[in-house]
């Protein structure tokens, strides 16, 4: 139906409710996922603010960065909190993996946007080879996430001196390490709730994204798309990645920058 | 790449070396932002002027998400607005949450 050059217009004879009209110029998959989209825009929007309201209702970490302790009292420095990568223990380098996961995924955007291109001139091997670097990247942002998040559970060797209300309901002090719901060594609670809540919801994206990946990759190569006469679920699919990264854009912003 | 024969009847078009330089370039400018915003992290002094600036750098790459990878801007305007325009209910979200939140620290401290 999309493909044929007709569609677009009206037919004179049907007019523009006898059917074979394409309202918006778009194809009805490609709308739908613009409308998905949008969405998923208010749902993300909607954690990143109830983090911004939860984090000005708590006052930040005002001492000197060198005597940074956590402390359920005040909001951690994100600089401070994420300040470690794979194979350097106990080094102080803040904020260079979460960068390095940041160039990944933005790089990944940009190979796929090549994919789509290439799909726009139907040349298979194009499409397939962008595809998948696409997927290595989604792949290779994945296991970042989860060993930022095996570091944020585990936490530093020193922990914190916390005074909290344990899961019995009694109110212990005692040293913390690492973070789950209960508690924090980095900070109030609510802290670590949203870490896990925000990007656990954006990994779950991205892991989604990765297996619609896999199957335009694996379509494409098998010449799903060239029996089919076009290569728009690539664009689809392209969308959506977009979207993800369009996501861990503000995520950056608001958990590691702010 | 080694795949099967090529019996379709879809022409391939050759590559407009001009709009993958296009892509190309957006990237680039996706990083450079992102590499001033770390610059920013480590020198400026925090507060609300940083905050600001980061929102609105972030903003900033979205704009070139959408419009360059995601080609918003080349679809029917009806449809550019039906996705844009809805997005002015969060600039109430985002004032009515701050505001919430400022009184429970208040409350609180």
């Amino acid at each position: 139906m999309s493909t044929t050059a007709t569609a677009a217009g009206v037919s004179p004879k049907r007019g523009i409710w006898g059917g074979g009209n394409e309202p918006l110029k778009a194809s009805y998959g490609k709308l739908m996922m613009w409308f998905f989209l949008l969405s998923d825009i208010f749902t993300f929007a909607a954690f990143l603010v109830a983090y911004a309201a939860i984090r000005v209702s708590y006052p930040g970490y005002a001492g000197p960065e060198e005597a940074f302790i956590g402390s359920n009292e005040y909001w951690p420095i994100p600089e401070l909190v994420f300040d470690a990568i794979p194979f350097f223990h106990g080094v102080h380098i803040p904020l260079a993996f979460v960068g390095l996961m940041t160039f990944i995924l933005i790089m990944s955007s940009v190979t796929m946007v090549l994919a789509v291109e290439a799909g726009h001139r139907n040349d298979r091997n194009d499409v397939v080879k962008w595809l998948l670097w696409t997927l290595l990247g989604g792949i290779t942002f994945l296991s970042c996430q989860a060993w930022e998040w095996s570091h944020f559970i585990h936490g530093t060797e020193g922990g914190s001196m916390l005074t909290y209300v344990n899961r019995m309901g009694q109110v212990v002090t005692e040293t913390v390490y690492g973070a789950n719901l209960f508690v924090n060594e980095y900070g109030p609670v609510a802290f670590a709730q949203l870490f896990f809540f925000i990007t656990g919801f954006h990994g779950f994206h991205v892991t989604i994204g990765v297996f619609l990946l896999f199957l335009a990759f694996y379509q494409a190569a098998v010449g799903v798309y060239e029996r089919r006469g076009h290569y728009e679920m690539v664009e689809k699919i392209g969308l959506y990645w977009h979207f993800v990264d369009l996501v861990w854009v503000f995520v950056f912003t608001f958990f590691y920058l702010i | 790449m080694a795949l099967q024969e090529n019996k379709s009847s879809l022409e391939i078009i050759p590559r407009n070396e001009e709009k993958i330089k296009k892509i190309w370039k957006t990237a680039g400018i996706l990083l450079l932002l992102t590499s001033i915003e770390f610059v920013f992290a480590f020198t400026l002094p925090r507060g609300i002027l940083l905050y600001l600036i980061f929102v609105g750098l972030t903003i900033w790459k979205a704009k070139y998400i959408m419009m360059d990878f995601m080609h918003l801007g080349e679809e029917a305007k009806p449809l550019f607005y039906s996705i844009v325009v809805p997005l002015i209910f969060l600039v109430w979200l985002v004032i009515a949450l701050m505001r919430e939140g400022a009184d429970i620290f208040m409350i609180r401290w």
